[in-house]
């Protein structure tokens, strides 16, 4: 995984909520068992029209968020599958960061996973990001992910939380396997452990 | 202190805190399926790393398989590769796998509790949002992505962050038309599809333990459309009774142990909930969703919503666009909206129980002119018993379709789906927009209720049959 570094990027405006990550990478799409070349179909029912070409409507197909890093979008973002799938589009597509007021559990995980800030801010911090970027189409937001802060085009500036765990994951770009086995005496020992005190748990090839 | 069934089960798996990481919590079962695991086994090959524990891993094959001439190759190459390529990563890796030959072939949530892979107190994860399910059993069931599959594959544990807890009591009494699907998509209607997000739900009340264990399985089973991270009911009598004798459940002495043990990870009287939500079984009418999310929905009886029913501004639009994708006019009877296919499957609504509780409604009636109606049981135990039932030839009787299991028409993966602008009464988990093939239009609901609509060729309240 790419470490995550600061940035200054265009920010794509999505205002919608509730986004379910069968939209982020419709199905049809999930029979690869390559984890790579999903950005093209990202949001493809409703980035394309049925002949292929490109619908203009649809908010990432702007030609002002062409090259957008952050996306800027509604309530509960990634809700629905599990599918690591939408994540790695959105990766693939060549976003990184996120910002909403929400995210759906297994989504917000899978961000992690594949080196993807997703930011959560207040509603009001949204309205105010959103209110910009539809006043500016193709401004740029800075992300400074060790100061945990957005700085807008026009200067406001937006803090937010993150787990630093997680933070210093992404900013070394770590693998947390690696990481879990450097631990693995620990987890011979709980298994040690479990199959005294519940040894029914380890029947299992019966 | 006392504690909740969620902190006993947490604390009982933990493996490791180390200073400044996230916590390591130790997984019991994983299970796994062909469309979210070939990333995982392909990262383990490249790290050279090993699966760990192989035999507390199940697999099958669900997602892309087809539900007619299961004989023949897969028609779909690159679902064909897919399939192929779990095959080999389970043979390559020792991993006990369900394929589509075996008798015990079906939906990795059906097949799990049949052979009594998971118990009470254990920690369950697979790369699918449904692993929920499992909660029915009150085991810690959530669903991962496939990142996290590897990291389970190669460690047995997962790094975790403690949920917060939300119990959801339904007082009252079941009537024979409320069912655990109603239940279910009644308290997403009242919560939302974020409402759980961060929570673990224990589900609780006498509407809850009343439920058959098939019955909790579809409630658990939806947990995760009200964004929870796992849904759990307590572990009771119900629910040794089913265990007992299947495949991989304790015997002899380690029943005993196992019983006691399972008992004693209830939650403790008293002990205190994040959040508590308390609704009433006399009040969830037979639910049918009208919009492109699992939180909006409503009672059979009343009318689809105007968008200028919601106060928030967010809710409005989602409302507006969700009627203009299906197709439906503010304040139309839910029983006049016309339906052109029945969908009887699911994770969600595709054991022996439903199929008996559609077969009863379906029995005796013939399917509505221009509607497609099939029935795609969740494995091939189920189907097996409905056929020793008789139930195969109510349904076909009745100019259903009756066909192999799988996922089928619930995610339209595996070609069985509907066309632009059809509109589906569907047992299933999810109405998202193109869910059951582009354009689709699905509408979620009780299989007794699909069977109705069915009959009528739109919906129908089936408490006035
Ligand atoms: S039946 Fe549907 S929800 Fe269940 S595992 Fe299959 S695709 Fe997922």
């Amino acid at each position: 995984m790419k470490p995550y570094t600061n940035h200054t990027s265009i920010a794509a405006l999505m205002d919608r909520s509730n986004v379910d990550t069968d939209q982020i990478i419709p199905k049809q799409f999930l029979k690869k068992v390559e984890r790579s070349g999903f950005g093209v179909h990202l949001f493809d029912d409703w980035r394309f029209n049925a002949d292929g070409s490109e619908n203009a409507e649809f908010e990432l197909n702007n030609p002002a968020f062409k090259g957008a890093r952050i996306l800027v979008t509604g309530d509960n973002f990634g809700c629905g599958s599990s599918r690591e799938h939408a994540p790695w589009a959105i990766e693939d597509f060549g976003l990184n960061t996120i910002i909403s007021t929400s995210f759906a559990d297994i989504f917000y995980n899978n961000c992690f996973k594949n080196g993807i800030l997703p930011i959560v801010v207040s509603r009001q911090a949204l309205d105010q990001l959103m209110q910009e970027i539809r006043a500016n189409e193709g401004v740029s937001f800075t992300i400074d992910l060790p100061a945990q802060t957005i700085t807008t085009g026009a200067g406001n500036s937006v803090e937010f939380d993150i787990d630093a765990f997680r933070k210093q994951n992404l900013l070394l770009g770590l693998d947390d396997i690696g990481l879990t086995l450097k631990n693995v005496d620990k987890i011979d020992a709980f298994e040690a452990r479990q199959q005294q005190s519940h040894p029914w748990l380890w029947t299992e090839s019966a | 202190m006392k504690k909740t069934m969620y902190e006993k089960i947490w604390a009982d798996h933990m493996v490791h805190e180390p200073e400044g990481e996230a916590p390591m919590l130790y997984i019991d079962r994983h299970l796994l399926h062909e469309v979210t695991s070939p990333q995982a086994f392909e990262g383990l090959r490249n790290a050279s790393r090993q699966v760990r524990r192989t035999a507390a891993n199940l697999a099958t094959l669900d997602h892309c398989v087809p539900t007619t001439n299961r004989d023949k190759p897969i028609k779909d190459p690159i679902a064909r590769i897919q399939v192929e390529t779990m095959m080999k990563n389970c043979a390559d890796t020792g991993l006990r796998l369900y394929d589509m030959e075996s008798p015990n072939n079906g939906i990795i949530h059906i097949v799990v509790p049949e052979h009594g892979f998971v118990h009470p107190g254990m920690t369950v994860v697979c790369g699918d949002s449904h692993t929920a399910t499992h909660g029915a059993f009150g085991a810690l069931a959530f669903g991962i992505g496939t990142s996290e599959v590897e990291h389970v594959l190669s460690t047995q544990t997962l790094r975790q962050k403690k949920a917060k807890t939300m119990r959801i009591n339904v007082d009252g009494e079941l009537s024979e038309f409320c069912t655990a699907k109603d239940i279910a998509l009644s308290i997403i209607g009242h919560i939302g599809t974020a409402g759980g997000t961060g929570y673990v739900i224990e589900y609780t009340g006498p509407a809850i333990t009343g439920l058959s264990m098939e019955g909790r399985m579809t409630l658990c089973n939806l947990a995760i459309e009200s964004g929870a991270r796992a849904g759990l009911v307590a572990p009771d009598e119900k629910t040794f009774e089913f265990l007992q004798g299947r495949e991989f459940a304790p015997k002899a002495d380690a029943w005993d142990a196992a019983l006691s043990y399972w008992k004693s990870i209830v939650t403790d009287a008293g002990a205190e909930f994040d959040k508590v939500i308390e609704l009433h079984a006399d009040d969830i009418a037979p639910q049918v969703s009208w919009g492109t999310s699992p939180e909006q929905v409503i009672g059979v009886d009343r009318q689809v919503p105007d968008p200028k029913d919601f106060a928030d501004e967010e809710k409005q639009h989602a409302c507006a666009s969700a009627l203009n994708y299906m197709g439906l006019q503010a304040h139309t009877n839910i029983t006049d909206i016309k339906v052109d296919y029945i969908f009887i499957g699911s994770c969600t609504n595709g054991r022996i129980e439903d199929l008996r509780a559609a077969a009863k409604v379906a029995k005796g009636t013939k399917v509505a002119s221009g509607v497609t109606a099939i029935v795609v049981p969740g494995s091939y135990w189920v189907k097996k018993q409905a056929e020793q039932e008789g139930l195969d030839q109510v349904f076909l009787d009745a100019g259903w379709q009756w066909r192999e299991p799988g996922c089928s028409m619930c995610l339209a993966m595996n070609g069985d789906e509907l066309k632009p602008g059809e509109r589906c009464a569907s047992t299933s988990n999810r109405n998202f927009e193109g869910r059951q093939g582009k354009g689709g239009r699905t509408h979620l609901v009780s299989p007794a209720m699909a069977a109705a609509a069915a009959a009528a060729g739109r919906f129908v309240d089936i408490r006035k049959l």
